[in-house]
C-alpha cells in the first residue's frame, strides 16, 4: 500500500508530558482522513510537526514513499504540504492578495506585480468555487471568508495535501456545509485533506478514515463507514461515553432575572445586541445556543457588566442592575464562569488562595480595615480546593499557571459557588477540557440548578446546551430568535434557529 | 519554600546582571589603555574610605531609592513609568519654589517641601496614568513626553521666577531652613552631603513594602498588574487603579526630586533631566522590583556614582566609567530573560527529583512555617 | 512678517532633516514590530562618530571629510543597533528596557571615550557643510526662497531617502515583509519570512538613520559633539507617533516640530516673536503628540504587534 504521507514511529514530548508517544500515522492519496481526540491528545502537536512547526524528538516522515526531513514551514511548502490554522494567521490591515502572495511575491522591476498575482487568485477562487475577492482587506471580510483565504493561500502554493486544524469551530452551519463542499472539490482535484477535529458528527460527515488519538498514543485507524458516533467517542475516551446526563426534572420557581430589550453595541465588527428580552427562573437552566459572534458576548457582558448598553434593562432580584458596578452586581449574588479562563477568570501569576478570594477579598474576614487575613484566605482556600476537588501540587500557595486547564476551571467553579449566588453565568464552561472534567462540570452545574438556583448557560456545543438546559434560547444576529423547551426540540430545530430561521414563538 | 525560590533566583539573576557588567566596565577601561583593577579599586575606595564618603555614598542613593520604588511600585501595577526624571524635576521644583518662598521654622517647611514635592510628582504621574485608563495611550509613550514637558518647564519657569543672583542658568541657591540637610547629620559624616533623606527613604520602602504585601490595596494593584482583564471582571476599578498606581509612582519620584533638589544640592540646574530618573529603571530591575531590592540596588549604585570621582582623579580613567557599568547592568537585566529560562529548566528538573524523594512523607509538613 | 518666514525657513528646514531621517529609522524599526526608545542614543553614537571622524580627517581630506564622518556615522549607528536587535530579537528582550539601555550605553560610552580624546569631552568639527542656493529653482516665486535657498546637501540626501524609504516601503517584497512582521508575525512566519531576520535588518537600518542624523546634526548645525543629543532622538519618536507611522506624516511632522523647536531657538533674538513664550513652543510638540494618541485612541493604526516579543514557541 503506498501512502501519500506517512509517519512512523513520532516521538515528541514538552517538558512534563509527552504529546506524541511513538505515533504512527498513514494517509492515502486522495481521502480525507480525520485526526480525532480529544483536547490534548497530541493530534495538534502531531500535525505542526508534519507542517515543520516542532521537531520530533525520534521518528521519521517519509512523503509520497520518500523519507524527508521537514525542519521548518518552507520546507513543508515546498513539499506540497499546506496547513490552515485554528487561528488564521492573516495580516489584518492587508489585502486578500498581499496575505495570500506574502512570501512568494511575483515582482516586476522590482515592484511586487499585485496585478498579475490577483488575477491569479481570482482565478483559482473561481475554480475551486471559494467566490474570494482578491483586493479586498482582510479586516473587512467574514470569519469564513478568512478561511478560505487561508485555504487559497495553500492553494497558491500548490500545496497538494491540506491540513485543517479544528476548522468549524467558527463557522455558521452554512458556513461548515459549504466549506464541506469546498473540500470535496478539493478532492476532486487531486488533493488530500487532513483534518483534526473533535467533532464526531463532522467526521461522519466527510472523512474517509479515521485516526484516533488518545493521551499521544494512536488508539486505532477506522474506515468511517465501518463505524459509528459511539465508537468512536469511545476510542477517542477510552471507556463507554455516557451520551445522557443523569438528569432529574427541574422545578422552576420565581423569575431572578429579567433582560428587557436590552440593546449592546457590537465590537469589532460584531453585530451587537439588539433589543434582546429573556428572563431566568430559580432552579433551572437556560441555555443560549448560537454561532460563535452573534451577540452572546455583547449580553454577557452587559449582564456582569463589562460592556456598556445602549438601551434597556437588567432586571436581577426585582431591581435594576444595569447602572451598577460589576462589584455591585457581584455582591446582589451574580456569578460568572467566565468564556476565558486564561483572560477573565484567573490571575496566572496570582497563587490559588489568592485567586480564590479574588472577588471577596476586601470583605470581612479576608481582610479588616484594608489589611489582609493571610491564615484566613489560606484555610479559606484549603477548603475550597477540597470541596471541588482542585488537584494542585502545592496546595493554596501553587501557582494558578501550574495547574492544569481542568484544575483551574475547577478551581473557578469553586470560588464563583462558594459566595452561594443566586444567579450563575456560565459561557462555554467546558471549553478545552478532557471528558472526566466535562461530565464534573456538567454534574456541578446540574447541583446548582436542583439546589434552586438559576443558571444561563452560554454555549457554542449545541449538545451540551441540549444536555443541559431546561430552556433553551437562541440567538442570531444579535436577536432572539426563539425561546423552547429543551424537551420538547431538537438539534435539526434548534440548528435551524441558529440559522436564522424563526418559528412560532413559544413565550 | 516557593518564594524563597524566587528570592533566589531574582538574586541571582541580579547578581549575573551585575558581574556582566562590571566585565563591561573592565573591558572598556582595558581597551582604552587602563588598568581595570586598578580602575575598581579607587572606584570603590571613592565610595567607601572614609565616613564622609560612605555618607555621600549614601546620599547619591536616597533619590535613586525614590526614583527606583516609583519604577517598581508601577511596575506591579504592570506600568512603565519612564518619567521618573521628569517627575523628580517636578518634585524638585515645588520643593525648591516653597523653599524660596516661604520663612517658616525647618520642620514646617520641611513638611510642607516633602508635601508639595509629592503632590507636583504625583500630578505628573497620575497624567499619563489618567490618558492609559481613560484613552489607552501607552504609559511609556506618555511619561517620555512629560519628561520632557518637565525639562522645558523648569527651563523656563526657573530663569522666569526662581534666578539666582549669578546665573540665567540656575535657581537660587535655598536657605538653611529649606534643606534636608541637618547640622548634627552633617558632622556626624564629617561635612558630608548626607541629610534626612535617607531616613524619608528607609521609611518609605517599608511603607511601600507593606502596602504591596500586606493590604488590599496592594493585592488590588498587583491583580491589575498581572492580568488586567481577570480584575476588572472580578470587580476590581482597573482604571482607578492604574491612575492610582501612576499618581504613587509618581510622588515617589518627586519625593526623589527633593531629597536631590534641595537634600543633595542646594539649587536647580535648568537644561538637564535627571540621570536618576533613569537609573531608577536600572535600579528596579537589579532589585526584582522588590523594595528592599530596591533599596540595595540603589545603596551599590550609589556607591559607584560616589566612586567615579575619586577613580578619576586617582587614575586617567574618565567617571563615565561608572554610567558605563549601569547602563550595562540594565541591558543584561533586560535580557535576563535568558537566565531565567535555563532557570526553570534546572529547578523543574530539581523538584522532579525532589517530588519523588518526598512521596511518602506527609505534604503537609511545610504549610505551617510559610504564614 | 513675510521676511521672516524667509529668514527662518532655511533655519526650519535644517533643524528638521535630522529629524526626520532619525524618525525614518524608527519607523522601519517600529514597523518590523520592534520599539525603538534607542533613537536618542543612537543619533548620540552618530554626532560622536560623525564629529570624531570629521575632526581628525578634515586637515587632510578637506572636501570630502564631511561625507566620510557621515558615512562612518550611519555605520556606526548601524553596528550599534546590532544591540538593540540582539537583544530584542534573538533574547526576546523587554525592548523598552533595552531601549533605555541604548540610551544609556551610549551617553556614557561616547562621553567617556571622548573625554579621553579631548579632555573636556567635547569634539569640535572646523570646517560645517555651507549652504548652497540652487541656481535654477531658486528663481521660483516664493517656492523658490522657502525651499531652494540656503539649503544644505544633507537635505536632499535626507529627502531622496524619504522617497526610497516610501517605495521601498509600500511597493517592494522586502516592504510587504517588514510590515507583515509588524502586524502579525506569526502570520508571516507561516508563509516563510524569516522575522528575526526582517526585525534585524529594520533595527539596522534604524541605526544607521539615526546615526546618519545625529551626524547630520553636527555638520549642520551645532558643529561639536558635547555629549548630549539634547532630546532630539525623543522628538523623533514624538513625530514618528505624530506622524502615525507613515513616511509623508513623519516628514509633516518633523517640520512642525522643526519650525516650533526652530522659532523658540531664535524667539529671544527676534522681537517679533519673543512675545510667544518660548515654553509653550519648546513644549508643544510633546503636548500634540499626548493630543494625537488621545485623538487616535480608538483606532490606533500602530502596528499591532509592536513591543512584542517574536517566539516561535507561542503560537
Amino acid at each position: 500500500m503506498d501512502y501519500v504521507v506517512e509517519m512512523r514511529n513520532i516521538r515528541k514530548s514538552f517538558p512534563g508530558i509527552i504529546a506524541c508517544d511513538n505515533i504512527d500515522f498513514q494517509v492515502k492519496k486522495g481521502e480525507i482522513h480525520a485526526l480525532l481526540g480529544e483536547n490534548g491528545a497530541g493530534k495538534s502537536t502531531l500535525m505542526n510537526i508534519l507542517f515543520g512547526l516542532y521537531q520530533p524528538d525520534a521518528g521519521s516522515i517519509y512523503l509520497r514513499g520518500k523519507k524527508v526531513n521537514i525542519v521548518n514551514p518552507n520546507v513543508a511548502n515546498e513539499l506540497g504540504i499546506g496547513m490552515v490554522h485554528q487561528h488564521f494567521k492573516l495580516v489584518h490591515n492587508f489585502t486578500v492578495t498581499e496575505n495570500i502572495i506574502l512570501g512568494l511575491e511575483p515582482t516586476r522591476a522590482l515592484m511586487i506585480d499585485t496585478r498579475s498575482a490577483s488575477a491569479q487568485i481570482k482565478e483559482l477562487s473561481q475554480k475551486y468555487g471559494l467566490n474570494v475577492d482578491p483586493d479586498a482587506k482582510i479586516s473587512d471580510v467574514s470569519v469564513g471568508m478568512q478561511q478560505r483565504v487561508e485555504i487559497l493561500k495553500m492553494l497558491y502554493r500548490d500545496a497538494e495535501i491540506l491540513i485543517f486544524d479544528e476548522p468549524t469551530a467558527v463557522l455558521t452551519p452554512q458556513e461548515v456545509r459549504e466549506l464541506m463542499k469546498i473540500m470535496r472539490n478539493l478532492i476532486d482535484e487531486g488533493k488530500t485533506i487532513i483534518l483534526i477535529t473533535h467533532k464526531l458528527r463532522e467526521i461522519m460527515a466527510i472523512a474517509d478514515r479515521s485516526t484516533v488519538i488518545r493521551w499521544g498514543k494512536v488508539v486505532g485507524t477506522v474506515n468511517v463507514a465501518d463505524t459509528t458516533e459511539e465508537k468512536l467517542a469511545e476510542m477517542m475516551v477510552g471507556r463507554k461515553v455516557l451520551f445522557e446526563l443523569n438528569k432529574k426534572e427541574a422545578h422552576p420557581k420565581e423569575e431572578i432575572l429579567r433582560i428587557e430589550k436590552l440593546s449592546v453595541a457590537g465590537s469589532g465588527g460584531a453585530k451587537g445586541l439588539k433589543n434582546f428580552s429573556l428572563g431566568v427562573r430559580c432552579g433551572e437552566i437556560v441555555g443560549l445556543a448560537g454561532v460563535d459572534g452573534n451577540g452572546q458576548a455583547e449580553l454577557v457582558g452587559a449582564i456582569i457588566g463589562l460592556r456598556k448598553i445602549l438601551s434597556g434593562k437588567i432586571i436581577l432580584h426585582d431591581r435594576d442592575v444595569s447602572t451598577l458596578s460589576i462589584r455591585e452586581r457581584i455582591s446582589t449574588g451574580m456569578a460568572h464562569i467566565p468564556e476565558d479562563r486564561h483572560k477573565h477568570g484567573l490571575i496566572l501569576d496570582y497563587s490559588v488562595q489568592e485567586n480564590l478570594v479574588l472577588k471577596n477579598y476586601y470583605l470581612e474576614p479576608f481582610s479588616h480595615k484594608g489589611l489582609l487575613n493571610w491564615d484566613y484566605i489560606y484555610d479559606h482556600a484549603e477548603r475550597v480546593i477540597k470541596d471541588f476537588d482542585v488537584r494542585a501540587g502545592e496546595g493554596a500557595e501553587a501557582s494558578a499557571r501550574s495547574l492544569s486547564g481542568g484544575n483551574q476551571q475547577k478551581a473557578i467553579v469553586g470560588r464563583e459557588f462558594d459566595g452561594n449566588p443566586d444567579l450563575l453565568i456560565a459561557v462555554q464552561p467546558t471549553r478545552g477540557l478532557d471528558v472526566g472534567a466535562i461530565e464534573y462540570i456538567h454534574k456541578r452545574l446540574l447541583e446548582q440548578r436542583d439546589q434552586g438556583k438559576a443558571v444561563l448557560l452560554v454555549s457554542l456545543e449545541l449538545d451540551e446546551i441540549l444536555d443541559l438546559s431546561d430552556r433553551i434560547a437562541v440567538i442570531f444576529n444579535g436577536e432572539l430568535v426563539g425561546l423552547v423547551n429543551a424537551a420538547e426540540t431538537d438539534e435539526n430545530e434548534i440548528g435551524l434557529m441558529m440559522a436564522g430561521g424563526k418559528r412560532g414563538a413559544t413565550a | 519554600m516557593k518564594k524563597k525560590l524566587i528570592v533566589k533566583k531574582n538574586f541571582l539573576m541580579s547578581l549575573f546582571a551585575v558581574i556582566l557588567g562590571l566585565i563591561a566596565g573592565a573591558i572598556l577601561m582595558f581597551v582604552t589603555g587602563s588598568n581595570p583593577i586598578e580602575g575598581f579599586y579607587y572606584l570603590f575606595r571613592g565610595g567607601l574610605m572614609n565616613i564622609e564618603r560612605i555618607g555621600n555614598s549614601l546620599a547619591t542613593a536616597t533619590p535613586l531609592i525614590f526614583a527606583g520604588l516609583s519604577v517598581a511600585f508601577a511596575f506591579k501595577t504592570g506600568l512603565f513609568n519612564i518619567g521618573g526624571a521628569g517627575q523628580m524635576l517636578i518634585g524638585g521644583l515645588c520643593a525648591t519654589a516653597v523653599g524660596l518662598t516661604f520663612d517658616w521654622p525647618k520642620p514646617i517647611l520641611l513638611t510642607v517641601i516633602i508635601i508639595a514635592a509629592m503632590i507636583g510628582g504625583a500630578l505628573w504621574g497620575a497624567l499619563p496614568g489618567l490618558l492609559k485608563a481613560r484613552f489607552n495611550v501607552h504609559e511609556v509613550v506618555a511619561t517620555i513626553m512629560m519628561n520632557w514637558i518637565a525639562y522645558w518647564t523648569v527651563f523656563y519657569l526657573v530663569p522666569l521666577y526662581l534666578k539666582g543672583p549669578f546665573l540665567e542658568t540656575e535657581s537660587q541657591r535655598i536657605p538653611m531652613a529649606a534643606s534636608l540637610k541637618v547640622s548634627w547629620l552633617t558632622s556626624l559624616f564629617s561635612g558630608s552631603y548626607i541629610n534626612l533623606g535617607i531616613f524619608l527613604a528607609i521609611i518609605f520602602v517599608a511603607i511601600t513594602a507593606f502596602i504591596l504585601e500586606r493590604t488590599t490595596l496592594g493585592y488590588e494593584l498587583k491583580a491589575v498588574g498581572y492580568n488586567r482583564d481577570a480584575a476588572e471582571a472580578a470587580g476590581i476599578g482597573v482604571n482607578r487603579n492604574i491612575v492610582l498606581s501612576m499618581a504613587v509612582a509618581g510622588a515617589l519620584a518627586g519625593l526623589g526630586g527633593a531629597t536631590f533638589y534641595v537634600g543633595f544640592a542646594s539649587n536647580m540646574q535648568i537644561g538637564v533631566l535627571p540621570s536618576q530618573g533613569f537609573d531608577g529603571i536600572a535600579v528596579a530591575l537589579l532589585g526584582a522590583n522588590s523594595p528592599w531590592g530596591v533599596f540595595a540596588a540603589a545603596l551599590f549604585f550609589g556607591l559607584l556614582h560616589t566612586g567615579k570621582g575619586f577613580m578619576n582623579a586617582m587614575t586617567a580613567i574618565p567617571p563615565e566609567i561608572a554610567d558605563t557599568i549601569i547602563a550595562t547592568i540594565i541591558y543584561f537585566a533586560a535580557t535576563s530573560v535568558l537566565i531565567e529560562r535555563n532557570w526553570d529548566k534546572l529547578n523543574k528538573f530539581r523538584l522532579a527529583l525532589r517530588l519523588r524523594k518526598s512521596k511518602q512523607e506527609s505534604l503537609e509538613d511545610d504549610s505551617g512555617g510559610e504564614q | 512678517m513675510v521676511d521672516l518666514i524667509y529668514q527662518l525657513f532655511p533655519y526650519a528646514i535644517a533643524f528638521t532633516v535630522p529629524l526626520l531621517i532619525t524618525s525614518l529609522g524608527g519607523l522601519y524599526s517600529e514597523r518590523s514590530g520592534v520599539i525603538n526608545i534607542g533613537l536618542e542614543g543612537l543619533m548620540l553614537m552618530g554626532m560622536f562618530v560623525g564629529a570624531l571622524i570629521i575632526s581628525r580627517t578634515e586637515s587632510i581630506y578637506p572636501g570630502t571629510a564631511i561625507w566620510i564622518g557621515l558615512l562612518a556615522a550611519m555605520l556606526f549607528g548601524a553596528v550599534f543597533a546590532l544591540l538593540h536587535a540582539f537583544a530584542c530579537v534573538t533574547l526576546n528582550a523587554n525592548q523598552v528596557i533595552s531601549g533605555i539601555a541604548i540610551n544609556m550605553i551610549a551617553a556614557a560610552v561616547t562621553v567617556y571615550l571622548a573625554r579621553l580624546i579631548s579632555g573636556s569631552g567635547n569634539i569640535q568639527i572646523i570646517r560645517g557643510l555651507s549652504r548652497q542656493t540652487i541656481p535654477i529653482l531658486s528663481d521660483i516665486p516664493i517656492l523658490g526662497r522657502l525651499l531652494f535657498t540656503q539649503t544644505y546637501a544633507t537635505t536632499w540626501f535626507v529627502l531622496l531617502i524619504l522617497v526610497v524609504a516610501t517605495f521601498l516601503l509600500y511597493k517592494t517584497r522586502f516592504g510587504l515583509r517588514l510590515r507583515a512582521c509588524g502586524e502579525h508575525p506569526h502570520a508571516a512566519d507561516s508563509a516563510g519570512v524569516n522575522v528575526y531576520r526582517m526585525r534585524y535588518m529594520a533595527v539596522i537600518i534604524s541605526g544607521a538613520c539615526a546615526g546618519l542624523g545625529g551626524a547630520t546634526f553636527i555638520v549642520t548645525i551645532s558643529g561639536e559633539f558635547n555629549g548630549t543629543a539634547a532630546g532630539l532622538g525623543f522628538l523623533a519618536l514624538a513625530a514618528l507617533i505624530f506622524g502615525q507611522w507613515k513616511p509623508w506624516g513623519i516628514l509633516g511632522a518633523a517640520f512642525f516640530f522643526g519650525f516650533a523647536s526652530t522659532v523658540a531657538n531664535v524667539s529671544q533674538v527676534v522681537p517679533m516673536l519673543a512675545q510667544i513664550p518660548g515654553i509653550y513652543l519648546k513644549t508643544f510638540p510633546y503636548v500634540v503628540t499626548l493630543a494625537a494618541l488621545v485623538l487616535s485612541s480608538k483606532y490606533s493604526l500602530a502596528p499591532k504587534a509592536i513591543g512584542e516579543p517574536y517566539d516561535k514557541g507561542k503560537r
